[in-house]
């Protein structure tokens, strides 16, 4: 479960996330919407603290903190139960595919290195990635990249994943194969956040649809609402041009 | 012009040579000092601890604005007539830290470079898993920025191995004090010194070999 109240954010004068209210139950799936620079990233990335917030109160499982005063200690508890899958993937350029997904178990959870690396060709058989255990992110595809991303956030057992459009740094090639993982956490009601260009996917994946610009909450709703009968003229508008 | 003497330049070689342990030994301490110590200016200037940052910000400007000799010397000669515990400290320990500090200076800045160099992206992985600051630094951030640095650190090694030279100044007789030595007792200055800046030159041409393997090396790391 995870609660966020007044969320604010700015980036000197420019106001970016304007008081975002947002309650998400636990395995639910949230799909952002909205045009750019309306501050999806940004949402993402304060409920993760690669932002600090200017004001807010953020809920995430046990933990409820103050987002404007969080200590590091309370940042890295926020961090700790919410995973991010970064849009360019942003693997551990000095560690192997497997210790991409083990580094998090042993650094913060305290794993055993055998314990996080036996746990870490778990999730790469999962993702199909076995043979390539000892690959360095160098020599992997961009999908290949992404995928050891999400394998990682699923090493985290976070409360939520935090997605931030992880198709549009991709060649159309390793599109595909991205989408499908995604769509098998998201069928294991892996409780996400997942900001999306990909219309059609987040129709088929989100239990709900947020449409974000100027830094609010416009509309939100089921896809079924979102996409086929809009409230707001801004987001007719923006589907229009989207879809 | 008159003939240079060859026998005693051969009969000199193994003289110098037994000093060739004391310089690299010299050199190889100050090398990890520095490195150490250079690490963590390093840090301290990219994490902008308060207090630390600007005391870093003088030192380094002290060591790199100053001459290493006239360093040497107020180490050897200087500090101790002011605190008198330092008049128990020999060349060798002096020349050492005279070096280390003076090289730490120079090294703080590569590694900051280097830190700096290393995509931001490696640090929001990093922080976003969860990892504290020193996790981050310690096993993400510095292996990253050691590959950056290493040349330019093998380079400064190549300095710190000529500028040992330097501590015969305070009395101590290691590769450069000895020739110094041989010279003043045979007279023979041009066979004494040639001999000894072939030395430094082959020893220096050995560590420019490694260093070209070690650049090879890290082209190839993580790229597997
Ligand atoms: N570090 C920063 N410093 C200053 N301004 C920033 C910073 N990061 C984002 N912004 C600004 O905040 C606003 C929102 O950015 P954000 O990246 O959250 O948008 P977005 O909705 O994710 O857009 P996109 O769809 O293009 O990814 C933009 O106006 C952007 O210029
Ligand atoms: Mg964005």
């Amino acid at each position: 479960m995870i609660s966020v109240k007044g969320l604010t954010k700015r980036f000197g004068e420019n106001t970016v996330l304007d008081g975002i209210d947002l309650d998400i139950a636990t395995g639910e799936r949230v799909a952002v919407i909205g045009p750019s620079g309306t501050g999806k990233s940004t949402l993402l990335r304060s409920l993760n603290f690669l932002e600090k917030p200017d004001a807010g109160i953020i809920t995430v499982g046990d933990v409820t903190v103050d987002a404007s005063t969080a200590s590091a200690s309370e940042q890295r508890a926020v961090r700790r139960r919410t995973s991010f899958v970064f849009q360019n993937y942003a693997l551990f350029a000095n560690k192997t595919a497997r210790d991409n997904i083990a580094e998090g178990l042993i650094t913060v959870r305290g794993w055993s290195r055998a314990q996080a690396q036996a746990r870490a060709e778990e999730i790469l058989a999962t993702i199909g990635l076995a043979e390539k255990a000892e690959s360095y992110p160098a020599a992997l595809s961009g999908g290949q990249q992404q995928r050891v991303g999400i394998g990682r956030a699923m090493a985290a057992d976070a409360e939520i994943m935090l997605i931030d459009e992880p198709t549009s740094a991709l060649d159309p090639e390793w599109v595909d194969e991205v989408l499908q993982l995604l769509k098998r956490v998201a069928d294991a009601r892996q409780t996400m956040l997942i900001v999306t260009h990909e219309m059609q996917f987040a129709r088929d994946i989100a239990d709900r649809v947020l449409f974000m610009d100027g830094g609010r909450i416009v509309e939100q709703g089921a896809p079924e609402v979102i996409f086929t009968e809009p409230k707001d003229p801004r987001t007719r508008a923006f589907l229009r041009k989207v879809l | 012009m008159r003939p240079l003497d060859l026998d005693y330049m051969l009969g000199l070689l193994p003289v110098l040579l037994k000093y060739v342990p004391l310089t690299l030994a010299m050199a190889s301490v100050a090398m990890v000092l520095a490195l150490a110590l250079a690490s963590l200016m390093a840090i301290v200037r990219v994490l902008r601890v308060p207090g630390l940052d600007q005391l870093t910000k003088v030192f380094i400007s002290f060591f790199r604005g100053t001459p290493l000799l006239v360093q040497l010397f107020l180490f050897y000669y200087g500090l101790p007539q002011i605190f008198s515990f330092l008049t128990a400290i020999d060349g060798v320990t002096a020349a050492v830290m005279g070096l280390t500090l003076h090289f730490a200076a120079y090294m703080a800045e590569s590694i900051r470079a280097a830190i700096i160099g290393v995509d931001r992206s490696q640090w929001e992985a990093s922080l976003s898993v969860g990892m504290t600051t020193a996790q981050m630094m310690r096993r993400i951030i510095l292996p990253q920025a050691a590959r950056i640095a290493a040349p330019t650190l093998v380079n400064y090694f190549v300095d710190i191995i000529k500028s040992t030279s330097l501590a015969f100044t305070l009395g101590v007789t290691e590769l450069m004090g000895a020739a110094q030595k041989e010279a003043a007792g045979s007279f023979l200055y041009f066979e004494a010194f040639i001999m000894v800046a072939i030395i430094y030159w082959v020893i220096v041409e050995l560590l420019t070999m490694v260093q070209r393997q070690l650049e090879v090396r890290l082209g190839k790391a993580h790229a597997r």
